[in-house]
């Protein structure tokens, strides 16, 4: 009897850790029920091994089947950065660049967010912090011109890798929407078969939206990838958890802080343990 | 499977019909039902625990099933209660009134919509025939003057001078000389986005509030922050007088329980809400609309 008490306080303190780490209360509720059926079983008597159990079923989730992206199966390669407002798009492209271009890869960027003030100008800082070519346009420019010369240039350049900027839209917004698949088709028309890659930028902080956020995108121009960014703060990004197991797109990078070097491969055994840290 | 709080308690009071007071066994169902949909809207954790306290407590005081539509009953004083909790009814104005020139100063984690929310005001407060400075106090994120700048051209409104190699506090001191000397009435300051627990930069910040003395210190969220919001704001609230919060990216599809979360752990009242990327997007803050959106009303 005292055991089975404990085992219930254990198993809400689990529930809180997941809800509180955004990972949405389906994705919860399942995990606890899959525990909760683990228990009634019998065997499993510490805590200790209740919580293991847990973060190898989360681990589980998100070790989907995904081939790294790679960056030489194309050339140039295109990938085309996605993504509601301000959650670290450019910044990210910024990181990557820098990160690609020391590896010794020819990079050019595409300065696609033509709407936001001083998008180009932001992307701009980040090519000369990384050391390579901005493609931009005029403010108010047509996003699907500056990917046309975007990779025209990259082709031109011998470059073996473009990295392409978006505006950030919400993804309710159809004509945003409709924007980006046109954008995706100039550039295959392009460089056939480009975009190679699509990553969708999600922010950490960002509650169960994020999961409707995945599914848009993922509907209106397929995902290759996610970038997890903000995870130097208190919140943990849970909702990939979710988004891993309704849509199989992986987690690849994750931001760790505004500077050049903040961007990590994603881990999936470190981004569990964060999980169950207390912050 | 249910879609929204309305049916689903139908289903849970059908299940269980019952004379007079609310049973035991009713009650948790309809609580259960209430959380589950609070935090799906993002509603913390905590502050879901105690709001179903107060609710059921309420509940179980009424005789909710003498009436013909116990759900709707139960919803009804659900929707009282966020409402009160989001300070319905609240004086939740800016405060503009001391002597000129009034600032304002935006702050809050990075890429929330501040420096967007400083084009806003600014446009908002001349519309109301006040004559606005904005100024950029960014000096870390790569073109975040420009951005000010450029907002600026658009709206016609001076933006105070400022390079990335001034220090923050002395950008806003000299800011706050310039609008007394040239007759602007309003100063509305943009930091920088920072965590809540950059010691470094939460203190430049506070250094900023010693050196102009802001008269509204407004917390910026974004509407599909998730669980941390509570963190967050908390954090931001005990190391800086905050006044109140601006709301944005409500144009979305985000059910925004961050809003309920934020307002129950500062006390501080919503007092804008952006609802677009364009600068004529800002509006005043409805707490009942906004509990109805919680519930996916
Ligand atoms: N702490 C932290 N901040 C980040 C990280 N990544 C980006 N940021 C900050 O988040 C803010 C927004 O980043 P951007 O790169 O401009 O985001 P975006 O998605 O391009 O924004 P829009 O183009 O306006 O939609 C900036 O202040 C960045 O410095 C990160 O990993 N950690
Ligand atoms: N859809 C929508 N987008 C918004 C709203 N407010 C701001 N944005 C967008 O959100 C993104 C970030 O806005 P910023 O104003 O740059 O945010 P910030 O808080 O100043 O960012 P940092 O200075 O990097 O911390 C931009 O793409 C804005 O256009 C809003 O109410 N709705
Ligand atoms: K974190
Ligand atoms: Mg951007
Ligand atoms: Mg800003």
């Amino acid at each position: 009897r005292g055991r089975t008490e404990i085992d219930e306080e254990l198993l809400e303190d689990l529930e809180e850790v997941l809800i509180t780490a955004d990972l949405g209360m389906k994705t919860t509720q399942h995990l606890i029920q899959a525990l909760e059926t683990r228990l009634a079983a019998g065997r499993l008597t510490d805590p200790e091994q209740v919580r293991e159990l847990l973060k190898a079923e989360l681990k589980k989730i998100l070790a989907l089947e995904s081939r790294p992206v790679d960056f030489s199966s194309a050339s140039p390669f295109v990938m085309m950065v996605v993504g509601v407002n301000g959650v670290g798009k450019t910044t990210t492209i910024g990181k990557l660049a820098n990160q690609l271009s020391r590896a010794g890869h020819k990079v050019v960027l595409g300065a696609g967010d033509t709407f936001r003030a001083a998008a180009a100008e932001q992307l701009e800082v980040w090519g000369k912090r990384a050391g390579v070519e901005v493609i931009r346009h005029a403010e108010g420019a047509d996003p699907a011109a500056v990917a046309f010369d975007a990779a025209k240039a990259a082709v031109a350049r011998k470059a073996d890798i473009l990295l392409l900027d978006t505006a950030g839209r919400l993804h309710t917004k159809v004509n945003l929407m409709e924007e980006l698949k046109k954008v995706r088709r100039v550039l295959d028309r392009e460089i056939s078969g480009a975009p190679h890659e699509i990553l969708l930028v999600l922010d950490a902080t960002t509650g169960q939206n994020a999961l409707t956020q995945a599914r848009m995108f993922h509907e209106a121009v397929g995902l290759g990838g996610i970038a997890l960014t903000k995870l130097d703060g208190t919140a943990k990004g849970g909702i990939v958890v979710a988004i891993a197991a309704e849509l199989n797109v992986p987690v690849r990078y994750v931001g760790i802080g505004e500077k050049l070097d903040d961007l990590r491969p994603f881990d999936a055994d470190m981004f569990v343990s964060a999980l169950f840290e207390r912050s | 499977m249910f879609d929204n709080l309305s049916d689903k308690l139908d289903a849970v009071f059908k299940k269980l019909r019952g004379h007079g007071r609310l049973t035991e066994k009713q009650i948790k169902e309809t609580m259960r039902e209430i959380r589950l949909v609070l935090l799906e809207a993002d509603v913390n954790f905590r502050v879901v625990r105690d709001f179903v306290a107060t609710v059921s407590d309420r509940a179980v005081g009424q005789d909710v099933l003498k009436s013909l539509t116990p759900a709707q009953q139960v919803i009804k004083i659900v929707r009282e209660e966020l409402a009160r909790l989001m300070g319905d009814g609240e004086d939740n104005s800016l405060k503009l009134a001391a002597k000129p020139p009034v600032s304002l100063m935006l702050c809050g984690l990075q890429g929330a919509g501040k420096t967007t929310s400083c084009g806003k005001l600014a446009l908002k407060l001349r519309r109301d025939k006040r004559n606005p400075l904005l100024v950029p106090a960014d000096v870390y994120r790569p073109a975040a003057i420009e951005q000010l700048k450029t907002l600026g051209r658009q709206l016609g409104i001076e933006v105070f001078d400022s390079t990335i190699n001034d220090k923050p506090v002395d950008i806003c001191s000299r800011a706050r000389r310039y609008a007394e000397l040239n007759g602007f009435d309003t100063i509305i300051f943009d930091t920088a986005g920072r965590l809540h627990i950059d010691t470094e930069l939460m203190g430049e910040l506070k250094g900023i509030v010693q050196a102009v003395a802001p008269q509204e210190i407004l917390f910026v969220a974004d509407a599909m922050t998730g669980q941390d919001a509570v963190t967050v704001a908390a954090s931001f609230n005990e190391q800086l007088p905050l006044t109140g919060v601006i709301l944005t990216k409500m144009d979305g599809d985000a059910r925004g329980g961050a809003a309920l979360s934020i307002r129950a752990v500062t006390g501080k009242p919503v007092k804008l809400v952006g609802m677009g990327e364009k600068l004529d997007a800002l509006e005043v803050f409805h707490a009942d609309r906004m509990a109805q959106r919680i519930l996916g009303m």
